[in-house]
Order: structure tokens, then sequence, then C-alpha cells
């Protein structure tokens, strides 16, 4: 059904459909053939590594990048060709800071209207300002806001003229957890209304509040869908183990034949690999240690996404 | 709900493109308004331009050091050194008796003059026998020296009539040859305060505006900027407009101060004046706006606008005698709105020219400006590739 959406009749309930997008700069590939599909009205998680290609992506399906190769639309626009449309309807809010720091809030926001062409400037961001808590705040300058105040700031300056998709490139790093979980709420309360929302984070938690995710690594989408879906997709067996002595015990298991990966948690270590039976294998001997308890679980998303981006780092280096 | 965006967008109100210009105007005005050492240079740099340029970087500069070698002591001998310091050229800091210490401190720079009255000089004159008086001038800076030089010979003489013994004297021979002859008051501020106006104008205008988008992009507001609707053309009249209004505030205040405090005429139209400066200075803003969408970052854009610049100074005709240049300097100068400018502001202010008067330099600046504006919009890039 989705791959059926074509340029000429764009699918009314997918936001962003791109095919085999890549860009380098100059000979070095950032963001390789990637395709993504992002239903009206999701929370699309985007996760990767640093330097994995998440704000290239993102610039270049609001047409601020021009992929080298691929195609695609968003909101129904091509990517290449109406950038100027998707401009209209689509709020992006950029990793680094990107409003004025020497203008107030009620500036930064009456500026935003006034480009939008709202019909009360004034008013709109007197009404914005209410809404994110800001009263009081309006004439301090924004580059004064501390730093959770400045995204939630962005994330308004971005919702202000009504878009249909927002893009939002990490909005909550270096955001407290109060303000972080303030920050998701309100992004729930947006795409109830019928927003679609891409964000990319490196926070698991956030992930697991997402619709779908996404992860990249590499400028390759390795795996994506819901976080159920991702983590069986995965295939990996884990093992959580409690114990005393851990920290030898990890360096023992590491590099082990069928382990891929050991962790530690909090008190206690996991241990994953693809390989069910060469990992059973190699445990067996420390399962019967007493001063051990080992229990098979769920690897997390965490335990996933290493595990993905530690093989991606075997095919690509 | 499943309202498709290609019916939304219809919704687009009237006048976009004004209201988006609008917006980037009011933007642009607050930051200047915050930034309280650009705004104070908005007015300290003319005045400051204007005061150092007046008075004291004055090209015919007075009470230079002189030296004397008195060999005699005579009443026309003080006669004369008395009409020289009248002149306010000279300054008598030495006396010297001899020939050696006379060529010393011309040499070691410690006078700029040396005047020696020989001995016998009263009886020779009185005889007719035209006797020299000599005057070693360090002419190594002609333009300190030039216009001493030139009111010596005249002002030497008119001594030697006021005094009573010279009746049947004629002048003694002096070689001086005579620069400031239009100008016997030496009066350089006349010509110097419409040349400031372009000058002054040139290089605030062109440093506003220089740095206007390299600033966006070093402090990141490039990327949300750009992905908001808004076009090149309007970015590019919403930084320029406000600063249309400073330039026109700056040339009134040079323009204001150059007739009060050096009472420079304005004999032409003030409404003309008025006119073609807001032309200059919009021309010179979208020269600067060129550069900032050209650089990379704002040391850059600073360093094209000092390239750009320097040769304003030296082939606008504001250093030189434009006419005095050999014909690839004119060429070059031709292609610059400031020579074209000050051919404007002189005109207007010192010769009471008319628009009509003027029609050629005006549309050479009208379209230096669109040439400029056109490279500026065509050159904004729209994505950070
Ligand atoms: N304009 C550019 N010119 C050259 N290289 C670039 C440019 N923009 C990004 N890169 C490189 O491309 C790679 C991917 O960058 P990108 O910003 O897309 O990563 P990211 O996933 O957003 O990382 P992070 O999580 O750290 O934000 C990085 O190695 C970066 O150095
Ligand atoms: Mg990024």
């Amino acid at each position: 059904m989705q791959s059926v959406a074509t340029l000429e009749t764009p699918a009314t309930d997918i936001a962003i459909d791109v095919h085999g997008l890549s860009k380098s700069f100059g000979s070095r590939k950032v963001v390789s053939d990637l395709s993504m599909q992002v239903k009206r009205g999701a929370i699309y998680g985007f996760l990767g590594p640093n330097g994995s290609g998440k704000t290239t992506t993102i610039r270049m399906l609001c047409g601020l990048l021009t992929p080298d190769s691929g195609e695609g639309t968003c909101l129904g626009y091509n990517i290449r060709t109406e950038a100027d449309k998707i401009r209209r309807h689509v709020g992006y809010m950029t990793q680094r800071f990107s409003l004025y720091q020497d203008l107030s809030v009620r500036e930064n926001l009456e500026f935003v209207a006034r480009l939008y062409g709202l019909t009360s400037p004034r008013r709109a961001a007197r009404d914005m300002i209410t809404r994110l808590g800001l009263n009081g705040r309006e004439e301090q300058l924004a580059g004064e806001l501390s730093g959770g105040w400045k995204q939630r700031l962005a994330l308004g300056a971005c919702t202000l003229p009504s878009p249909k998709l927002l893009l939002l490139d990490e909005p909550t790093a270096g955001v407290d957890p109060k303000a972080r979980r303030e920050f998701w709420n309100e992004i729930h309360a947006l795409a109830a209304d019928g927003l679609t929302v891409l964000v990319s984070t490196h926070y698991m938690d956030e992930a697991e509040r997402c619709h779908e995710i996404a992860y990249i690594a590499y400028g390759q989408l390795l795996t994506h869908g819901t976080v159920q879906e991702v983590i069986a997709h995965s295939a990996l067996i884990t093992y959580t183990v409690n114990g005393a002595q851990l920290n030898g015990l990890q360096a023992e298991l590491a590099g082990k034949p069928g382990i891929d990966m050991v962790a530690p948690f909090g008190n206690s270590l996991h241990v994953s690999g693809r390989d069910e039976q060469a990992l059973e294998a190699s445990i067996a001997h420390y399962r019967a240690r007493s001063d051990l308890t080992w229990e098979r679980s769920e690897p997390s998303l965490e335990d996933v996404f290493i595990e993905l981006m530690n093989r991606a780092q075997d095919n690509f280096r | 709900m499943s309202i498709t965006p290609r019916m939304a967008e219809r919704r687009e109100p009237p006048f976009g493109a004004l209201r988006r210009t609008f917006a980037m105007l009011v933007k642009e005005f607050i930051q200047l308004k915050r930034d309280r050492v650009s705004f104070a240079m908005i007015v300290m740099i003319p005045v400051m331009q204007l005061l150092l340029f007046g008075y004291a970087i004055n090209t015919t500069p007075r009470h230079l050091p002189t030296a004397v070698l008195l060999q005699e002591d005579s009443d026309l001998a003080r006669s004369v050194l008395k009409a020289l310091q009248n002149t306010a050229y000279f300054r008598f800091t030495h006396q010297v008796r001899t020939v050696e210490e006379f060529d010393n401190l011309l040499q070691s720079g410690t006078v700029l003059f040396g005047v020696e009255i020989p001995r016998g000089f009263e009886r020779a004159v009185r005889r007719g026998e035209h006797p020299a008086l000599l005057v070693a001038a360090d002419a190594t800076d002609p333009v300190a020296s030039g216009s001493a030089m030139a009111a010596l010979g005249r002002i030497t003489e008119t001594a030697l009539m006021h005094d009573r013994v010279a009746g049947d004297v004629v002048p003694p021979p002096f070689e001086v040859r005579a620069h400031a002859r239009y100008n016997p008051a030496g009066a350089s501020q006349l010509n110097i305060v419409p040349g400031l106006t372009g000058t002054i104008l040139t290089l605030t205008m062109l440093i506003f505006t220089a740095l206007s988008v390299t600033r966006e992009l070093e402090r990141g507001t490039m990327e949300a900027l750009l992905s908001m609707p808004i076009r090149p053309v309007e970015v590019m009249m919403g930084k320029i407009i406000p600063y249309v209004l400073i330039g026109f505030v700056q040339a009134a205040l040079i323009i204001g101060l150059g007739t009060s405090l050096f009472g420079v005429p304005i004999y032409g139209s003030l409404m003309a004046l008025a006119l073609l400066s807001t032309l200059f200075i919009t021309s010179m803003l979208a020269v600067g706006y060129t550069f900032s969408t050209l650089a990379q970052n704002q040391l850059q854009a600073m360093q094209m606008s000092m390239m750009f610049f320097l040769p304003n100074i030296l082939l606008s005709g504001f250093m030189f005698p434009f006419a005095g240049m050999p014909g690839w300097a004119q060429w070059i100068g031709e292609a610059l709105p400031l020579t074209h400018y000050l051919r404007i502001v002189r005109a207007i202010m010192l010769k009471g020219a008319t628009l009509e008067n003027l029609r050629y330099d005006s549309l050479m600046l009208l379209g230096l400006t669109l040439f400029a504006m056109t490279i500026a919009v065509t050159r904004f890039r729209r994505t950070l590739d």
C-alpha cells in the first residue's frame, strides 16, 4: 500500500516517503541509500551514534541539503523541486539553538509569526508564550534562557505557524529529566492533534516513547519498526547475570565464541549473542557457578543498538 | 485532517513578499538597537573622522618648526622674520650660529625649514644688489612643505614693501612653486568635507551589511532562517532597508557638521543631495551584502570589504585628482560607486549642480547598485550544501 504512493498522487496517510537518499561531503559518504516512510500522525524516533547522518538526513527532508541521489516526498511535495512548499508546512527545530539570541522571547516568536504571515503576530506570540509557560519571561533575551527553556522556546517557534510535520533534531539534548518529560508530553499532545513528528535522539527512554523508531549508523538505516519489532528483529539472546565480582567476569566473557556483547547494567551484566548454541556453550561453565545467577531476558534497546553498531562497524570499516 | 497540502497552499495571504521583508526588517532593527557598540559607531565614526580630517589632519599644515641662521642683526632682517612668522606657516624653534648647525637640524628632521639671513643683507638690499634670502625646505613630504613654500615668496615680498627702506627695492629672487594658487587661504576642508561624506559612508555601510549574512551563518541562525519560507530578495531587502535610514542619518550628520564647523557651502538643492546620497548609501549596502553572501565567515567578509575599500580611497578621486590618473586607473574608478558620488556631492555642494547636470553619474550609481543586488540575490544560497 505504502510503496504504491507515487509523486503524482501523494498518499495522504504518509507524511515522509523517501527512497535511496545518498549524500556525500567531499569523498565521505555520510548518508547512503536511505529509505524511510513515516505515517501521518506518528511520532517517529530517529536514532544513531554521533556522526551517523541523522542531521544530514533531516536536512535533506526539508530541502536544506540536496541529495546526491534518491527521490522522495515530504507531505506529498517533492523534496528536490518543491522545497518552497515544504518550508511552509514543516517546522524544523535545529540541533544547535538557532533562534536569535539577541532578540527577546516575544520578539523571536513575533518574527516567526510575521514570516509565516499569521494574521496577528502579536497575539500568536502572546498565546504561544502562555502555552509554553513562559509568562514573565517574554522580555528576556533568548540567549539568556537556560538550556531547557531555550529548547521549549525553539519548539514553540517551530510549532507557531501550525506545521503539518515537525522535524526535531535532538530537541532534548542537555535538558533535565523533568523538563524532558514535559517536552515529550507536549510532543504527544501535538501528535494527538494530527501532527507528524520525526525526532532524533540519543536517549533510549525517549525511543520507547515513539510509535516507531529507525536506527542509522554510518549513513545506513540498519533497522526500523516499533520498539518490539526492532527488538524481535534483532534475534539477540540476552542473559542478565547477577552476583559478585562481575568486573572480572566481564573481561573473561568478552570475545568468547557466540558472545557478541557484554555490558554492565547497574549491578548486573548483560551477556548477548545471536548464535544461541555458541552462546550457551560458552556460558555453560559459568552458569554452574553458585555465586552467579543467570537469567534469560529480553535484550534492551540499547543492547540491540550497540550490537547493530558493532556489526555495522565490522562491515563498513 | 486529511486536507491535502496542495489545497492548503492557496490560503497564502496577500503581500507575502512585503510582509516577510517587514518581518526581517523589524528583526534587524531590534538587533541593531541591542548592539550598543555598533549603534555608538554609527554616530562616532562620522564625527570622529570629520573632526580628525577637518582639524588634525590638515593638509596645509601650519606652525612648522623652522631654524634661523641670522648673520646680521638689522631692522630689515627682523621685519623679514616677523613677516615669515605672521604667515603662521613658520615657527622659529632654533636660532643657530653656524652653517653646520643649520644643515644638521634640517638633515635630522628637527626642523622642516631653515632661513638664512646673510651678512650685509640690509646694505645689499639698499644698494639694489638683489641679495639672496636663503630658505631651505625639507621637501621630503611635499604636502607638509608645499603650502608654506608657496606662501613664502608672496609674503616676504609684502614684508619688504611695508618696510620704509624698500621703496625702490626689487623683490629678492625666490624660486617658489605656487601650489595653492586657487586656495590662498589653504582651506582644504572645503574639498574634504564632501569627499569625507562619501568615504565614511562607504566604510560604515560596507561593514554593516558585509557582516550581516555571515553573522547568521556563524551564529547558526541561518539554518532556521533557510528552513522558513523567505526568499533571497526578501532577506536582502530586510537587511538593507534599516541601514539606509542609518546611512541617511550619518550623511546628514557629516554634511551638517561640515557646514556648521567648517563653513562648507551647499549651493545646490538639498533634495537632490538627499536623493542621490540615499542612492549611494543603497549601492554601498548592496555591495557589502554581496560580500556577505560570498564570504564563508565574518573575517572573510571584513577582508573583502577592506579589499574593496582601498581602491575606493585611491582611485575615486578622493585622494588624488581623478583627471591626473592614468587611463586604466580611471576605468577602474568609473566602476566604483564612490567615484560618481564624489563628483555628485562636490558638484551639488560646491558648484550648485542640478540633477540634470549629474545625469550620467546618477545613472551609473543606479546601474552599479542594481548590478550588486543582482549578484547578491543570485549568489544567496538557499541550501547548506
Ligand atoms: N556541511 C558538512 N560538510 C562536511 N561534512 C559534514 C557536513 N555536515 C555533516 N558532515 C559530516 O557528516 C557526518 C554526519 O553528520 P550528521 O550531523 O548528519 O550526524 P548526526 O547523526 O546528526 O550526528 P550527531 O548525533 O552528533 O548530531 C559527520 O561526520 C559530519 O562530520
Ligand atoms: Mg546531528
